[in-house]
């Protein structure tokens, strides 16, 4: 039984050692080594670009711009606005203009300043309002998104006006608060990097640290204008993603042109500095709230209006923008919800998916208002989260399919740990908790390119050395997917952990799976793990059911042993049971697949496609702080976090990805903020962004709560991202009952702080 | 540039090689000993992945010279496993999960190391502060700060694992 214990991650040892070979870590002989120029300016018109320069410097062996890979892409198929270079038009600072490799960094690097490129300088747009104000047609960024809107999206289910009379009717209350919250981003630990190999004969292997192999492997087909079959793509260890490494970038594309123009293995790795550029994080995003409550609690309407500024490119901005409205619901029982989403394109570093996708901003503001909603109304802020739960198995207004559901037993928990009913509004000034909850889709329903095929499979093969070795196309990125994949293949045929190798994530390999992204991987590449393992344990039972005189379906397989169910002393051996199978056929080999129940996919209506999980995680917290009213310093005392994860497969991994959720809403509650001048990032570095260390995050509790999801692999959901959008209101709310004032905007600073001690004197 | 001939012992071996003068021991380390255990994160002196010891005491290597080790004992996160059983801090973020990606891990575990060695019974509050140098962006620290507390107590560990 390994289910449901403390497992140590499989690829464990070595990341201990300094074995584990991440991007940078690969040394191909003859290698050179690529850099990206970048723009300086936020916008501008490309008038020429001379490389001649850069080309005689001795040591530079290849140079290329825009029209050396003039195809247009981007994650989103209704979003393909990126070329691998600016072609005429660079739109941030730091846009790709050009790339050259030699034979050391340092050339390349001088090589850079070599390029001469003639910009005109063209007014930037640093603000949506900005930016959607624009009728002048030859300054929008991309020419067919008129007035820099990328997408916008006006729901209505039910009916909120009369949801929000009848909140009123009943004695209740109706509040409209404005929120705030900055661009952040992921900041892995390592940064970006690759190296790709030529290999004459028209191929090429990419080697990358990315979160999505596969997708990566798409564009470079059309990029490279190749085969997806001549293009191999092999995810090596890599170093935290977070959402920032889920989608194909220019020096992925840089690398595969160079080595082919050069015919030498091409390595390039991001600066600090570039990892800010490249970015793709959570938007800065504007959110209206208007929420109704009836005197009994119920949330009768919600009506939101979010503007997020998405930078210079889609990318997965559509699916951001979607996510922002369609998980409004399917944490509470809410009858009517109105939405109007703008994604809006600014000069500044496209953003994209990060861990919380889209959820978070308006998670922040509705949790916020919740907490004043009660006040209102007289009630425990906990008890009306109780109040407005929902039954499993539910369809909710904007047709998401709920399976299991254990939010009412994470607010309870929390409750219970943090002592809640003894310190909320009982405590003395200064000191405070607050609580919220948040949810995540476990895996999206739809794939992004949409289509029949199977979201995930695995495969596994078995010879005569005993070995059970799994291949699969999952991303391990740090959240333990390999761990997982070798738990349920393990369990499901009732062998040693120690039997199984995991080959993962290399496409001339590995099947295909979609990627790390959506807190997909256990619930789908789990789920082909264990149909995978099943079918060969079948073999196996096949043969032993002859050993033994039984029929195979009356076998059960557990510690290494196979026998009929109820009669253990009647047993035969794995490896007796694999000797016979193999006398028989040869090597073992058996696949498993995932593929979405229609039923989960969602409604009709445009953007109907985001929001629909096959499952929903469920989080709850309770955040304590202290507040110095003096100078608005505080300190987080501590959180306790409950999230149900259906069933913890592994539960050293889940309170990780709980822990590690909790601590990223953490840094984004507090402290974390890309600071623009002008569209500049003024802070591109790990000081600058303040990265919170270990003396200034606080003890973490974290209860797992397990509902056993119906169609999740040993009844698992996700555990890696639901946690993380309740942490910043719950420390929000937490500052409010320790001192009485609202922070409506995020960081939450002790400059805000101050502030709003000040007007709350004023008006009393 | 100008070279500069430079012995540095690391993990326990001697290597004598000839280097630019302005090059970090990280960039040394890692290019030309092939010790990619090491890692990057900044280049900057902001994240600790970098970290090795130097004469026994925690160093960001990317912060300092490659010549100024000259003559000195520089260990590495390959230096600590021994005759293939692995450090008792390494064990501990092995199994208490004191690692997800791995990336922060090598400077993290270095850093414990020498922590352990000055303070072998240190509070919570003396971990946190003596890994303060040592960004992780995975973990929150809560499972670093268990595993370190762990292979304190770990005296058993290498009899238990042979
Ligand atoms: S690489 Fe040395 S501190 Fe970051
Ligand atoms: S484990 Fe990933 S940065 Fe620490």
């Amino acid at each position: 039984m390994n289910i449901g214990t403390r497992v140590p991650m499989t690829d464990g040892p070595p990341k201990v050692t300094g074995q584990a070979i991440y991007a940078d870590d690969l040394r191909l002989p003859n290698m050179l080594y690529g850099k990206i120029l970048r723009s300086p300016h936020a916008h501008a018109r490309i008038i020429s670009i001379n490389t001649s320069k850069a080309e005689r410097l001795p040591g530079v062996m290849g140079v290329v711009t825009g029209k050396d890979a003039p195809a247009k892409y981007g994650i989103l198929p209704i979003g393909h606005d990126e070329t691998a270079f600016s072609i005429d038009r660079v739109r941030y600072v730091g846009d790709e203009v050009a790339a050259v490799c030699a034979t050391s960094e340092q050339i390349a690097e001088e090589a850079l300043e070599l390029i001469e490129v003639e910009y005109e300088i063209l007014p930037a747009f640093v603000t949506p309002e900005e930016a959607m104000g624009c009728e002048d047609e030859s300054l929008w960024l991309h020419h067919d998104r008129k007035r820099n809107i990328e997408k916008q999206y006006h729901h209505h289910f039910g009916d909120v006006e009369k949801g929000f009379q009848e909140a009123l009717d009943s004695g209740g209350a109706v509040r409209f608060d404005k929120y705030y919250n900055p661009r952040v981003t992921h900041v892995p630990m390592e940064p970006h990097a690759c190296v790709a190999n030529w290999e004459h004969e028209g191929k090429v292997t990419l080697w990358t640290s990315t979160q999505t192999p596969h997708y990566v492997h798409r564009t470079l087909a059309v990029v490279l204008d190749m085969p997806m079959s001549s293009i191999r793509v092999i995810k090596p260890f890599v170093g935290g993603g977070f959402g920032g490494k889920s989608e194909t970038f220019t020096h992925e594309v840089a690398a595969c042109l160079l080595a082919k123009k050069t015919c030498r293995p091409v390595k390039f790795n991001f600066t600090r500095e570039e990892v800010f550029y490249a970015h793709r994080g959570r938007p800065e995003q504007y959110v209206e709230l208007k929420t109704g409550v009836a005197k009994d609690g119920r949330i009768t309407a919600v009506e939101a209006k979010v503007v997020q500024d998405g930078g210079a490119y889609c990318s997965y901005g559509v699916v951001t923008i979607l996510y922002s409205g369609a998980l409004i619901a399917a944490l509470y029982d809410i009858p009517n919800i109105k939405f109007d989403g703008y994604r809006v394109l600014t000069n500044k570093p496209a953003c994209g998916p990060m861990r919380g996708h889209g959820t978070v901003g308006v998670r922040f503001g509705f949790e916020s208002q919740l907490d004043m909603l009660a006040a209102e109304i007289g009630m425990d802020a906990g008890e009306l989260r109780l109040k407005n739960k929902l039954k499993p198995n539910t369809i909710t207004v904007n047709d998401l399919r709920v399976t299991s559901y254990g939010y009412d037993k994470c607010i309870e928990k929390v409750m219970e740990a943090s002592d809640w009913r003894n310190k909320r509004s009982k405590m003395p000034y200064g000191k405070g908790v607050g609580m919220a909850g948040s949810h995540y889709v476990s895996g999206a329903a739809n794939s992004i390119i949409r289509s029949k095929l199977p979201h995930s499979t695995v495969s596994i093969k078995i010879d005569y050395d005993g070995g059970v070795t799994v291949y699969t196309g999952a991303a391990e990125i740090g959240q333990g997917t390999e761990t997982i994949h070798a738990q349920i293949v393990a369990e499901e045929m009732g062998i040693e952990l120690s039997r199984i190798r995991i080959v993962a994530a290399d496409s001339a390999l590995t099947p295909v799976d979609l990627g790390s992204y959506s807190s997909r991987v256990t619930f789908m590449a789990g789920n082909a793990a264990k149909e995978a393992a099943r079918d060969i344990k079948m073999q196996l039972f096949r043969a032993a059911a002859e050993l033994l005189g039984e029929s195979p379906e009356h076998l059960v397989a557990r510690d290494e042993k196979i026998f009929p169910r109820d009669e253990p002393h009647r047993s035969i051996t794995y490896q007796e049971a694999l000797l016979a199978c193999i006398e028989q056929g040869g090597t073992l080999i058996a696949k498993g697949t995932y593929t979405p129940p229609p039923e989960s996919q969602g409604g009709s209506f445009r953007g109907a496609g985001v929001g629909p999980g096959v499952a929903y995680s469920y989080a709850a917290q309770v955040a304590e702080v202290t507040v110095d009213p003096e100078t608005g310093l505080f300190t987080v005392d501590k959180i306790w976090a409950a999230h149900d994860c259906g069933r913890a497969l592994n539960l050293l991994t889940v309170e990780g990805q709980v822990e590690g959720s909790v601590w990223m809403g953490l840094g984004q509650a507090v402290a974390e903020e890309q600071i623009f001048e002008n569209g500049k990032t003024m802070n591109p570095g790990l000081l600058e962004y303040k990265s919170a260390s270990s003396l200034e995050s606080p003890p973490i509790e974290t209860f797992i709560v397990e509902t056993i999801d119906p169609e999740g692999p040993f009844g698992a959901k996700e555990a890696g991202e639901g946690s993380l959008a309740a942490t910043i209101p719950a420390v929000a709310n937490a500052i409010y009952d320790a001192i009485g004032v609202r922070i409506n905007d995020l960081p939450l600073s002790p400059e805000r702080i101050l502030k709003a001690i000040e007007e709350q004197k004023k008006r009393s | 540039m100008k070279k500069e001939l430079v012995t540095l012992t690391v993990n326990g071996e001697e290597k004598t090689l000839a280097t630019a003068a302005n090059r970090s021991l990280l960039n040394v380390l890692r290019e030309d000993l092939n010790l990619t255990g090491t890692k990057q994160g900044c280049d900057d002196g902001d994240c600790g992945a970098c970290t090795v010891l130097l004469d026994g005491e925690p160093v960001l290597s990317c912060m300092m010279l490659a010549a100024s080790a000259d003559c000195r004992e520089v260990t590495t996160i390959e230096g600590l496993a021994r005759e293939g059983k692995l450090d008792r801090v390494q064990a501990a973020f092995w199994t208490e999960g004191g690692m997800q990606c791995g990336f922060c891990t090598p400077g993290m575990i270095v850093s414990s190391y020498a922590l352990l060695k000055r303070n072998p019974d240190p509070s919570e509050h003396e971990i946190r502060d003596a890994l303060s140098n040592n960004l992780c962006r995975c973990t929150g620290y809560t499972k670093i700060v268990t595993a370190v507390q762990h292979a304190a107590t770990f005296e058993e560990f290498l009899d238990k694992q042979s």
